[in-house]
Parts: structure tokens; C-alpha cells; sequence
């Protein structure tokens, strides 16, 4: 028997999703698409020159994984330096495909192991994982940036 | 449905006998692919078991014996599509590869700048993008007929895209995921009005309808094998024998030629012209048994039977508070794509999963239609001839529940 994908955390944040708007002043923002369900939506984040998350937040449409996801990933990330922001990001991929138990091994996941079970439906992984590719896509456009 | 006993007709399908997370398995995914007859998955293993060869090649008893199940095939197939004559049947690996075959061969050699092509909205992506290509090789124009709200082509706009400068119309027989018949007899007549080559998906269409290439009068017609009860990896594509002689061949390879030298090759006849490479054999002698199960069931049963699934699934599924259903043509055949309020189509799908209930949720590699609707994607129920009212019910109990999950 697989694990309950819509527990309630994931429900709820479909319902009301939290920062679910367009971030003025964004620092930081990148656009992410599904092509095989249509999922699509923007990450923005507001970086401070030290590095640290000031604001994250998301726009789009997507099914409940999706949006649930998006909506924990900004407010885990509030806060967050731009190297713990990629250590999450590192850590919910794992958690997502199954590489990382989080009752078993060490991590920063916290609310975000409501995620735990979703490697028990793959094609459903990517609905997860998308918000944080993009977001992930937003940061390393400014390492290339920051390197010129 | 007193003259279609669709409990002998399950029974001819091993794979409706699995639980799926527990619960009898609900297969609703016909429009993907459709589950295959035991006579088909026997026809194959016996290929693999005491009949291995190649074809068209050796000498020995086992390539005779292959070539004459491989070429009876050929003959099966002809049949089925009333085709004039055997040369007229290409294998091929699928309908998208059959299209791209009309594109890359007839298209590329006798279309050019400024001639113009006709495909529908309601299209899948393997009638939309082997055109865009051939349009970007050759400086051809794309032109698309629009759809209505119900889903179907609106004829007049049709023709007024017709005109001399139109050389191909390719155009979808049955939408896939709009579940609309198209007329297509109609859509071909006006065409050749204007002396425009006509290409018909047959892809869902061939399930559900008789065919017949010379009344329809099309040019070219295209279908897969896994979609019409037969195994994945072979289609067909018919052609009209004068265009498929002036047609150079797609690929060069074994089988395809007369004689090779390094001055130059003679190429084969029709149909190996098309045929370059050790072909999908097991495949093709599959498909002779799918097309064979299929004839020998009624047609004008299995439309009644899947008219009642229709009309059926839509009255439960509309009883429903909040599902809307995309699609609602006139004409239209067991393909029910719908929506519901507040449950994009994916948590819907995995949700009714649970239930064991098989249904696709996406675009249906038919985006523009999407786009057409203003929504992402549909949840889809398609129906074959083994489906019953009591799935149908297992459905829309299914989405009931999913509806109830969501609003905890």
C-alpha cells in the first residue's frame, strides 16, 4: 500500500496558498513549465546583496502538488542564505525520488517531508519537484551573472 | 444491448483480470492504447516461440513461413481498409510515423513556397508538427480551421481557407481527445474540388467506425496498431498507389532497393519502397489477428454499445456537481473528456487511480485544443468495446470521492 499523497498540509496549502503573488522588486525570478501536464508557473525572489532570501513567492496554475509545493518551497525559504537555499533544494530532490528518509538521515526538510511518499507515484514527482527546479534555475542565473 | 454480450468479449482480455492497488482493474485509457485480445498476444508469442525469422530474405522454412504470415497480413490490412490493391499498404512503426512520411516524402518533393496546408485545431501534435516542419524545409504556409465551442470544425471557414494555392488538407478522422467524428467524406470532396491531396488521421477512427479508402475517396490514411486492439511499434499508412510510385522513399536501407552499387541504387517496388529495414514482424502478424478479432464482432453492435457507454457516461458524470465536459459534438464517438471544479485533471487521475480506475489527464498531445477551452488539461474516459455501465459507475464514484478529498 503506498502513503496518503494528499495529506492534509498539501490540501490545505492548495486551498490557500501562501505567497501566491507577483513579487515587486524581485531580485531573482525564472519561469518553470511542464510540458507533459501543462504545469506552469514563476518563482520570484528578493535577494539581499549578502545573499540572504528576503522574499520568495509564486505565480501559475498547476494541479495541488504542484501549488502545495511552490507554496511550502517559498515559505521554507524565507530566510534562508543562497547556500542553504541550494542545500534544500538538494535535499527535497532526494527526498522526492526516494534517496532520502527523512526519519533515517539527517536533513533541513522539516514541514517539507510531507512530501516523503511521492516517490511512491513517479509520474507525479515532476508536479513536485518543478517549483524547486525553477527556483533553483533562478539562482544559478545569478551565479552566472555574479562570475561576469 | 441484448445483441452485444460484452462479458464474452472481457473474457477475450487477460490483461481486464488485474487489481490495481487492490481493486479490480478499470480500464478507461482505450484512446492511449487499447488492451490486446488473447488472439493477438498468442499470434505474437507464436511468432517469438517456433516462428522466428526475417522476411523477405532467406530461403529456409522458417523466412517462407514468416514472409507469408508478414505479406497475409498486408492482405488483412487491404481488406480492412478496402483498399484497391496490396500495394497501397505500407508498414510502418506508427500513425506519427506514417505522417511524417507524407511529409517528408510527398511533401517535400511536390510542395513549395507559398503552397498551402490545411490541418484542424482540434489536430494531435503528430498532425501539426511533421507540417510545421515541412513548412519550414519548404516555405509552405500553414492554415488552420477553427473549431466551435462543441468541438467541432466549422465548415464554412474551411472553405474559406480552400483555395488554389491549397495542396494538402490533413485532417483528423476522430479528435482524440474531444471525441468529435469529423465529416470527413464531405472535408475530402471539397478539397479535391480544389485539387488538394488529402490526408486522413485515422488514429481513433479506426476503432470505432468501418473504413472504407475508395468511398472516402482520401488520399492518403494513416493509422496504429496498438489503437485498434493490436500490438505497439507497427501502423499502417495507405496511400493511393499513383502517389505513392511518384513518391521518393523516406529511408534507404535493406528491403527498399533492387540492386545497390556504389554508381547508384534501383529502388524497389511498391510497397517495400517504403519499407527500408528488417520491419516489426511479430507486430505485423499481431495486427492481422487485432484487425481479424475486430471484423468479427458487428460493427453496428459495438456502435450501439458504445453509444449507450456514451451516452451513459456523460448523464452520470453530468449528475455530478461541478464537471463540465469538453467536447460535445454532434457527432461524436466513446471518448468523454471532462472537468472538475476545483480538482486540476492530474490529482484527479491519481486519485480515481486509487480506485483502480484507469483515465488519462493531460493535454492529450492536443494543446491547441486546450488552449481553445482555456483550461490546462481534461481528465478523459474512452471507451472500447469491452467497457461496461458498471465502470462507468466505478467512475463517477471515483471522482465523487476525489471530490470529497478535496473538500476535507
Amino acid at each position: 500500500m503506498r502513503d496518503e499523497l494528499y495529506q492534509q498540509t498539501i490540501l490545505e496549502h492548495n486551498r490557500s496558498p501562501r505567497n501566491f503573488k507577483k513579487l515587486e522588486g524581485a531580485t531573482h525570478l525564472a519561469e518553470g513549465y511542464n510540458p507533459l501536464c501543462g504545469d506552469h508557473l514563476q518563482v520570484y525572489m528578493k535577494i539581499t546583496p549578502n545573499g540572504v532570501i528576503e522574499e520568495a513567492a509564486f505565480e501559475g496554475s498547476g494541479c495541488a502538488i504542484s501549488k502545495a509545493s511552490a507554496s511550502m518551497m517559498t515559505m521554507a525559504l524565507k530566510g534562508k542564505t543562497i547556500d542553504e537555499a541550494n542545500l534544500l533544494f538538494d535535499e527535497f530532490h532526494k527526498l522526492v525520488i526516494g534517496q532520502l528518509k527523512p526519519d533515517l538521515q539527517p536533513n533541513h526538510l522539516e514541514k517539507l517531508t510531507v512530501f516523503s511518499g511521492i516517490w511512491q507515484y513517479p509520474a507525479r514527482v515532476k508536479c513536485a519537484s518543478l517549483s524547486w527546479h525553477t527556483m533553483h534555475g533562478a539562482l544559478e542565473k545569478t551565479k552566472i551573472i555574479s562570475t561576469e | 444491448m441484448s445483441a452485444f454480450d460484452v462479458h464474452r468479449y472481457r473474457s477475450e482480455f487477460p490483461n481486464l483480470k488485474i487489481n490495481v492497488h487492490g481493486k479490480p482493474l478499470v480500464y478507461l485509457d482505450n484512446a492511449a492504447t487499447t488492451l490486446k485480445p488473447r488472439c493477438v498476444i498468442d499470434a505474437v508469442n507464436a511468432y517469438y516461440v517456433t516462428g522466428v525469422s526475417n522476411v523477405h530474405r532467406g530461403v529456409h522454412f522458417l523466412s517462407e513461413q514468416a514472409t507469408a504470415a508478414f505479406e497475409f497480413s498486408r492482405q488483412v490490412v487491404r481488406q480492412f481498409l478496402h483498399a484497391r490493391r496490396v500495394e497501397e499498404i505500407i508498414f510502418t512503426k506508427g500513425a506519427t510515423e506514417s505522417l511524417n512520411l507524407i511529409a517528408q516524402s510527398y511533401g517535400r518533393h511536390f510542395l513549395k513556397k507559398g503552397d498551402e496546408i490545411i490541418i484542424s485545431h482540434m489536430e494531435h501534435h503528430s498532425n501539426i508538427v511533421p507540417w510545421q516542419m515541412l513548412c519550414q524545409q519548404t516555405g509552405s504556409v500553414l492554415k488552420v480551421i477553427p473549431i466551435n465551442d462543441k468541438g467541432e470544425i466549422i465548415f464554412e471557414e474551411y472553405l474559406k481557407l480552400l483555395s488554389d494555392r491549397t495542396k494538402l488538407v490533413s485532417l483528423v478522422w476522430v479528435s482524440n481527445s474531444l471525441g468529435t467524428v469529423n465529416p470527413v467524406k464531405a472535408l475530402i470532396d471539397e478539397a479535391h474540388k480544389r485539387g488538394a491531396v488529402v490526408v486522413i488521421d485515422a488514429a481513433q477512427a479506426v476503432t470505432h467506425l468501418p473504413i472504407n479508402v475508395q468511398e472516402l475517396d482520401c488520399d492518403f490514411l494513416v493509422f496504429s496498431g496498438h489503437k485498434v486492439l493490436g500490438p505497439t511499434g507497427v501502423g499502417v499508412l495507405f496511400g493511393k498507389e499513383k502517389y505513392l510510385e511518384a513518391m521518393p522513399p523516406y529511408q534507404g536501407g535493406g528491403d527498399m532497393i533492387k540492386s545497390v552499387t556504389f554508381a547508384g541504387t534501383t529502388y524497389n517496388d511498391l510497397p517495400y519502397k517504403f519499407e527500408a529495414g528488417t520491419p516489426p514482424i511479430a507486430e505485423v502478424i499481431g495486427l492481422r489477428s487485432a484487425l481479424e478479432f475486430l471484423q468479427s464482432v458487428s460493427w453496428e453492435n459495438v456502435k450501439e454499445h458504445k453509444k449507450e457507454l456514451l451516452e451513459y457516461g456523460t448523464k452520470i458524470l453530468l449528475a455530478i456537481d461541478g464537471v463540465r465536459i469538453i467536447g460535445t459534438a454532434k457527432e461524436k464517438t466513446s471518448i468523454i473528456s471532462f472537468v472538475v471544479d476545483g480538482i486540476h485533471p492530474h490529482d484527479l487521475g491519481t486519485l480515481v487511480d486509487q480506485e483502480g480506475v484507469a483515465i488519462r489527464t493531460g493535454h492529450h498531445c492536443t494543446q491547441p485544443v486546450m488552449q481553445y477551452f482555456g483550461i490546462p488539461a481534461t481528465a478523459r474516459a474512452s471507451l472500447a468495446l469491452y467497457n461496461t455501465k458498471e465502470e462507468l459507475d466505478i467512475l463517477a464514484q471515483a471522482v465523487k470521492k476525489a471530490q470529497a478529498v478535496f473538500q476535507h
